[in-house]
């Protein structure tokens, strides 16, 4: 099996992704110096800490149910608070049960890309957090990825595991250091929801302006389980491409896919979501908003149902804030069975001047009736989502709202 | 005191306003007739300062000031307040937040909004999904918290049932300031003269006349303003004989 894997790895080495620009990963250092364990997390540098908690991360680990910080190439930090909830660096789990191995890989392939593929030929590292069966976390469990070396690629792979009836909610800051120039972070990302478990991943991306990102994630949902992800990029940044997929294995699975995009001139973004409905009763939902103050947002999504009595909806609005933005949204639906019921809407434009002096004739400035228009546009409703991590994406959305004005 | 001097206005390259004439004194309700697409809205809408009302000649003067050049904000700074006929959906803006936004005096919203019977529509995004009657009842609710001196209201009461037209025949009455405490020392009259709110209201149907003291109509007919005189008057005119003749009869 192992050695499949790192066939398939090798055939794809200089293999290019279907979407986004093609990067060159030869010219990133894969092996940046090495850091301390850090046991507090305070006592991180003033740059790293500012960077960290930027990133939505609470440095004294308080109301939070595990931590685990990954600095460069090294894991720098990592506690649990709650029993049943497991976190811990995936070279670490791997030795400790071939369980693990058997996780990695499964929804992603090795041939998928030149970025899955460096990624396998690299060492592991990332987190592997695992939830007990029946396990309710009573807090999120946090996780930073740092990158600190200028013109470092950093490869990482987190599995993370929801038991059957397990509940977590997981946040994921991605962030740079101020030295850092340029940089590629590959992340690939494997998510198993069983029987009844609820996961809801929330990624807050704050990279830096030369960055290029490319995650691979998937998630597998079984029966009655549910898979919620909240995504959030609204800082400058080179290029992230992104199309997470989600197989909707059991029947009444539920899948919902949330993205707050903001692409500053220069950026690019090549953001999607897919999901295959695969059993009957199986919902999906994708959400996205976009605004361009000049740069360029790709929003996709694509639902695909496979079985009858299953039902998706694609949302993707997009707001230009600026003459020379790019939104183009693609949204695709794919019916395979008569009884499958998919529907999308999709919606580009700048903001209605109706709208601005509506809120003017109440008196407020032209400037402040805008912002509180992308304010409301900003404010996805996203249902299921515990009053701590509604105020979090609140708080990165609201930290990056200052820049857009 | 508001006063238009030969107000013209292009809208979307048609003369829609033709040399339009009209004060309003302070404490004074004035009524505007007219047929659909006579150019009511769009007088309105020229008044507040919106985008697309083109002032081809005349002038906009607001207690003493000229205010046709000034942006929508400033010039509902300076006491100018719509309700609008069609307002748009804000979505992500709750109603509570364009609430707050309007209340500039520190009022008490709650209980405003139970007056209105608005107090189950605070977390819902600002006329998204609203009915007929519940937009006009959120328009007047956000005038007023925000207690303009003068009120345009275009069509305050069409679409508005039995029984909520009360409530907004009141809301009116209050936000014109036309409520006579009952243990009034004063006169009526007297009362009535302290008073200096004034309002332009929009009716087809007249009914919000039977709730409200208007003092002056006026008919609005293919952009043109004529037949000022009692409202009520006005009104059983046009019923009797139509806007063409009551024009015809009365300006001559
Ligand atoms: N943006 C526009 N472009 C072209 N014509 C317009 C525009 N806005 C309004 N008009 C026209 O101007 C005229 C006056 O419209 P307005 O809305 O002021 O009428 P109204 O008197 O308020 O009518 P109603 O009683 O139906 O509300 C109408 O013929 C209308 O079609
Ligand atoms: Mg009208």
């Amino acid at each position: 099996m192992q050695k499949q894997l790192k066939e398939l790895a090798l055939s794809a080495k200089d293999k290019p992704a279907p979407y986004g620009l093609d990067i060159d990963i030869s010219g990133f250092d894969a092996k940046p110096q090495r850091h301390m364990y850090q046991e507090d997390l305070s006592k991180l540098g003033d740059e790293e800490r500012k960077a960290i908690e930027g990133a939505g991360l609470n440095l004294t680990c308080e109301g939070r149910s595990g931590s685990y910080v990954l600095m460069d190439r090294s894991m720098i930090h990592c506690n649990i608070v709650q029993p049943g909830v497991e976190v811990m660096d995936i070279a670490d789990a791997i030795k400790k049960s071939q369980n693990t191995a058997g996780y990695m890989w499964r929804l992603v392939s090795p041939d998928a890309d030149k970025y899955t593929s460096n990624a396998y030929l690299n060492p592991p590292q990332g987190y592997f957090i695992h939830i007990l069966p029946g396990t309710k976390a009573l807090y999120p469990v946090q996780a930073c990825l740092y990158m600190g070396h200028d013109r470092m690629v950093q490869y990482v792979h987190n599995v993370v595991v929801a038991e059957e009836g397990a509940e977590l909610d997981i946040i994921t800051g991605c962030t740079t250091g101020s030295s850092l120039h340029s940089g590629l972070h590959v992340g690939i990302s494997e998510f198993y929801v069983k029987k009844g478990a609820k996961v809801t991943f929330t990624m807050i991306h704050n990279w830096s302006e030369e960055v290029m990102v490319r995650p691979r994630t998937a998630v597998l949902v079984e029966e009655s389980g549910t898979f919620i992800s909240n995504y959030v990029s609204m800082h400058k940044v080179k290029s992230v491409q992104m199309y997470p997929v989600a197989q909707m294995k059991g029947e009444n699975s539920t899948a919902r896919f949330s993205s707050i995009l903001v692409a500053p001139s220069l950026s690019d973004l090549d953001i999607g979501a897919k999901v295959f409905l695969q059993a009957k009763g199986a919902r999906a939902e994708i959400i996205s908003r976009a605004i361009s103050t000049g740069g360029s947002i790709m929003a996709r999504g694509c639902l695909i149902g496979e079985v009858p009595e299953v039902k998706a909806h694609l949302e993707c609005r997009g707001l230009l804030l600026s003459e020379d933005g790019l939104i183009h949204a693609i949204p695709e639906l794919v019916g395979k069975k008569a009884g499958v019921d998919l529907s999308h809407e999709a919606a580009v434009g700048k903001i209605a001047q109706d709208e601005i002096e509506y809120l003017m004739a109440r008196g407020i400035s032209e400037s402040e009736a805008t912002s509180i228009i992308v304010r409301g546009f900003l404010n996805v409703e996203i249902e299921g989502l515990s009053a701590s991590l509604r105020s979090e994406i609140d708080k990165a959305v609201e930290e990056s709202e200052k820049d857009l004005f | 005191m508001l006063n238009i001097e030969n107000l013209s206005v292009k809208v979307g390259g048609r003369e829609v306003l033709k040399n339009i004439n009209l004060t309003i004194n302070p404490g004074e309700i004035h009524i505007l007739f007219g047929p659909n697409g006579a150019g009511k809205t769009s007088l309105l809408m020229t008044l507040m300062g919106f985008q697309g009302y083109h002032v081809t000649s005349g002038l906009i003067i607001l207690d003493g000031e000229d205010i046709t050049r000034l942006p929508v904000n400033e010039r509902a700074k300076r006491g100018l307040g719509i309700s609008f006929q069609r307002p748009p959906t804000i979505r992500g803006l709750k109603t509570a937040q364009l609430l707050d936004i309007c209340n500039q005096h520190g009022q008490d919203i709650e209980k405003l909004s139970y007056d209105l019977a608005l107090q189950d529509f605070m977390d819902r995004d600002i006329n998204y999904g609203f009915s007929g009657g519940e937009i006009k009842r959120s328009e007047m609710l956000q005038l007023m918290l925000q207690k303009p001196s003068v009120a345009l209201l275009d069509e305050p009461e069409s679409g508005v049932d039995l029984e909520n037209i009360v409530i907004l025949g009141e809301a009116i009455n209050r936000l014109l300031n036309k409520i006579i405490p009952h243990n009034a020392i004063q006169s009526h009259k007297e009362i009535r003269e302290l008073r200096k709110e004034s309002g332009l209201i929009i009716t087809h149907t007249g009914h919000i006349l039977n709730y409200i003291e208007a003092d002056i109509g006026h008919v609005l007919y293919n952009g043109k303003l004529s037949c000022m005189g009692n409202p009520r008057e006005i009104l059983h005119c046009l019923e009797e004989i139509g806007y063409e003749e009551c024009i015809r009869c009365r300006s001559n």
